[in-house]
């Protein structure tokens, strides 16, 4: 009896075991259907296809996810075969320099930009009038002495 | 016969135009009053014409004249009256013909509620309109005629694209262009103050309620698109980040950073330059999406080299429109001062970070939309820019984006202090933390990092400028009743709470069904069942149904949660009799909390069918989010500003 308790509990333990696997592997399926493209749609990744070939992709994708490949190995064999046409997520290289770094390098720069700007306006302001407000109070000055 | 009425009323409307375009502008050169006001009536005119045009085409698709080439294409003997109605602008050309029906529907608006205005700056408006209608009828007329015949006519039409036969799609691409186009009055008082070389006070108050209307039917428009892609593409998608998507969002994005901008012009009498920018570049980017999503040159830089003349004549369209007001605005922009100072911390310089934040992410998107094809022109091997690098980029972006909307709404004009701003704003710090990094957890028992900053910011965003709102009313409540202050609230703060807590709804929805949507794919036969995410799903079968011109396959789920029934799901495969594309129906049913969404596949060789199944949590919130964010538009377009000069004409 108690043996075969100590069965079930392996079992019960194998079981889970490989249900989290699973899971992971399922979950990662699903993950890299999203980062990659269907080549002959005008522009859906695999996950959202319902094209031939883009099945006969989730198939290979799953397949070198069985053979035990990581992430970056799959997406590796796949750009050396298909290309970067099939990566939604641009690689990080030169040719991609701009599209990765100009709206971070944009941003910092205008930032800066402004808050220079800023302080020196309020500088200036507190120190002394603008033309328009020197202007106006010439108005008043004069509508006063009237 | 009704057809070539048609077209001699656009030929007629495009004459009109033309003369609109340059008559008044030539008199406020003159300084010749007659010509300056044949403005209006040209306008009335060539409203009425282009009315009629469309009339006359819808008319086609009624009575199915297959004679004309685009009926023929486009419809159907077979097609419901709904669709035949909304597939006038289903294609090319009768949706270039519904873009001119709009702008003239503005033009004519604002002929009929611009009459305070000075008769120079309002010829110019007017001038301006008649220019960009002359430039769209003289397209559709030269390149892409919606009443073309087709001789000898078609026995039976082609149908309309099966994905455009959907509720969604009716009113989908009509409050799009409603939006779009309304960038246009923006664009034409922007150069009208231009081409005079003053921009006064008045201007931000006249400008701002035309952008807030285009606003709001851009929000609308955008969320019908995306309920219509999460609906309709059968994916439970709901967006995708696809050029034409990134098309409507950019004006979007930047008509918000305009609406800011304008408030600070109208208060403080400052950034004036900078929203004429804005007003530019809000329509230039519309008529770009046009470009874009018309010239075929997003589908490969190749096809639009094959049928270059639409494309072409688009592009030297938005090089003479952008270009010409990017030249004015050079020659004439250091007429305009600004003035009025602030200090580092104040809400006019928290509006210009909101700017700088909102014309950043519209750079991104515009770059990774236009990268593909910089990269395919210049020869280099063909890339894909897609979701993730969107994704990315854009977040980050849209965090601080969000962190400000709170703190403008309680900070002052000129000059704020860190501790006051503090003090108002630790109800919504309490609020978002707590809910923040408990809620979640409550409720799904897990949390990530974008679980964690989407929830504090979606309630800080909700709640931070309820707080501004409250001390209005206390304020207003210390002289008279609560009732009466409740009614009495000023309509754009109001508006302002309504649309910056759509906002923040917006953000709860994005962060719990990204981070909890649960979806399996999976073969099921008769009787077979499935329980996932609470839910049970079990298999009843398949059987034929048949529609108006389709024929489906039509699954039947029943769905159990706790072992109750809740619903029948019936998601269908539909094959559309002439085009023969099938087609999927999803199968949802909605509540606040969460969407059960089932989609059948295909029929699979050893028995049973594909089936994807879809538990997404606070999905609805993201469309509940954008209408009430048009919502708070139309509020503050009822303000009392707006509608006391309508009362004090009357008198």
């Amino acid at each position: 009896m108690k043996r075969a308790t100590a069965w079930g509990f392996c079992l019960l333990f194998a079981g889970s075991a490989c249900l989290a696997v699973d899971e992971a592997a399922d979950e990662r399926y699903r993950n890299l259907l999203y980062e990659l493209r269907c080549l002959v749609c005008q522009n859906q990744s695999l996950a959202d296809s319902d094209a031939e070939l883009a099945g006969d992709l989730r198939r290979r994708v799953q397949d070198l996810i069985d053979q035990g490949m990581s992430d970056k190995e799959i997406i590796a064999h796949l750009q050396a075969r298909y290309g970067d046409f099939i990566l939604y997520r641009p690689p990080l290289a030169w040719r991609t320099a701009a599209l990765w770094a100009s709206p971070f390098v944009l941003l910092a720069l205008t930032a800066w930009l402004l808050l220079r700007r800023i302080r020196r306006g309020h500088a200036r302001a507190s120190g002394s009038l603008s033309d328009v407000e020197r202007e106006r109070l010439k108005d008043v000055l004069k509508r006063g002495s009237d | 016969m009704i057809p070539e009425l048609g077209h001699f009323a656009l030929v007629l409307a495009c004459v009109l135009a033309g003369l609109q375009a340059f008559l008044p502008g030539w008199g406020t050169q003159r300084g010749n009053p007659t010509w300056m006001r044949s403005a209006s009536s040209l306008a009335l005119g060539q409203g009425l014409l282009v009315l009629l045009a469309y009339l006359a085409l819808t008319w086609a698709f009624i009575e199915h004249d297959f004679s004309v080439r685009y009926v023929a294409n486009n419809s159907n003997t077979e097609l419901p009256l709904a669709y035949r109605i909304s597939g006038v602008w289903g294609g090319h050309e009768g949706s270039l013909l519904l873009w001119s029906l709009v702008l003239s529907g503005w033009t004519v608006a604002v002929v009929a509620l611009s009459r305070r205005l000075p008769m120079l700056f309002r010829a110019r408006v007017l001038a301006v309109l008649g220019f960009v209608s002359l430039g769209f009828l003289a397209f559709m007329l030269a390149t892409s005629n919606p009443f073309d015949r087709l001789i000898p006519a078609a026995m039976q039409g082609r149908d309309l694209n099966p994905l455009l036969q959907d509720p969604g799609l009716v009113i989908h691409p009509p409050m799009l262009y409603m939006g779009y186009v309304g960038f246009a009055v923006a664009f034409a008082f922007a150069i009208a103050a231009l081409w005079g070389g003053q921009l006064h006070a008045a201007w931000a108050r006249w400008t701002r309620p035309w952008v807030t209307a285009a606003w709001m039917f851009l929000t609308l428009g955008i969320g019908l698109g995306s309920w219509w892609a999460y609906h309709e593409l059968g994916w439970g998608g709901w967006w995708f980040w696809d050029p034409v998507e990134n098309a409507s969002f950019m004006p979007w994005l930047v008509g918000t950073a305009l609406i800011h901008s304008l408030a600070v012009t109208e208060k403080r009498n400052t950034f004036k330059r900078w929203t004429v920018l804005l007003a530019l570049l809000a329509f230039s980017l519309s008529l770009l999406g046009t470009f874009l999503v018309r010239s075929g040159v997003l589908v490969s830089v190749h096809a639009f080299a094959n049928d270059p003349a639409r494309g072409v004549y688009i592009l030297g369209f938005l090089a003479l429109v952008v270009g010409g007001g990017l030249i004015l605005y050079a020659m004439r922009a250091h007429r305009i001062e600004s003035s009025g100072h602030f200090e580092l911390l104040s809400r006019e310089t928290l509006l210009l970070f909101n700017n700088v934040f909102l014309l950043i992410a519209t750079f991104a998107i515009l770059l990774g939309t236009l990268y593909p094809l910089i990269v395919d022109v210049l020869g280099l091997p063909s890339m894909s820019v897609g979701p993730p690098y969107f994704n990315l980029v854009f977040l980050p972006l849209m965090l601080p984006l969000l962190f400000l909307a709170a703190v403008g709404p309680v900070s002052r004009w000129k000059k704020t202090r860190a501790r006051e701003l503090l003090r108002r704003l630790q109800v919504p710090l309490v609020l978002a933390l707590a809910i923040g990094t408990a809620v979640p957890w409550a409720a799904f028992g897990s949390t990530s990092a974008l679980v964690l900053a989407g929830t504090m910011l979606g309630v800080w965003c909700i709640s931070g400028p309820l707080v501004a709102l409250w001390r209005q009313f206390s304020r207003m409540r210390r002289g008279t009743s609560a009732g009466y202050s409740l009614r009495h609230l000023p309509r754009h703060m109001v508006g302002m709470t309504c649309a910056h807590a759509g906002l923040g709804v917006i953000a709860l929805g994005i962060a719990f069904t990204t981070a909890f949507s649960m979806e399996r794919e999976l073969v099921m036969n008769e009787g077979d069942s499935v329980a996932f995410a609470e839910h049970e799903f079990v298999f009843r079968g398949v059987q034929e149904v048949d529609g108006p011109n389709y024929r489906a396959q039509q699954g039947h789920l029943s769905v159990y949660r706790d072992g109750e029934p809740i619903v029948d799901l019936r998601p269908e495969k539909r094959t559309y009799l002439v085009q023969s594309s099938p087609m999927t129906e999803a199968a949802i049913y909605s509540t606040v909390w969460r969407d059960v969404y089932a989609a059948l596949g295909v029929a699979q060789p050893g028995g049973g069918w594909g089936v994807r199944l879809y538990v997404k949590p606070f999905i609805q919130w993201l469309w509940g989010g954008a209408l009430l964010m048009a919502f708070g538009g139309l509020l503050a377009l009822s303000d009392r500003r707006y509608r006391y000069r309508r009362k004090r004409r009357r008198t």
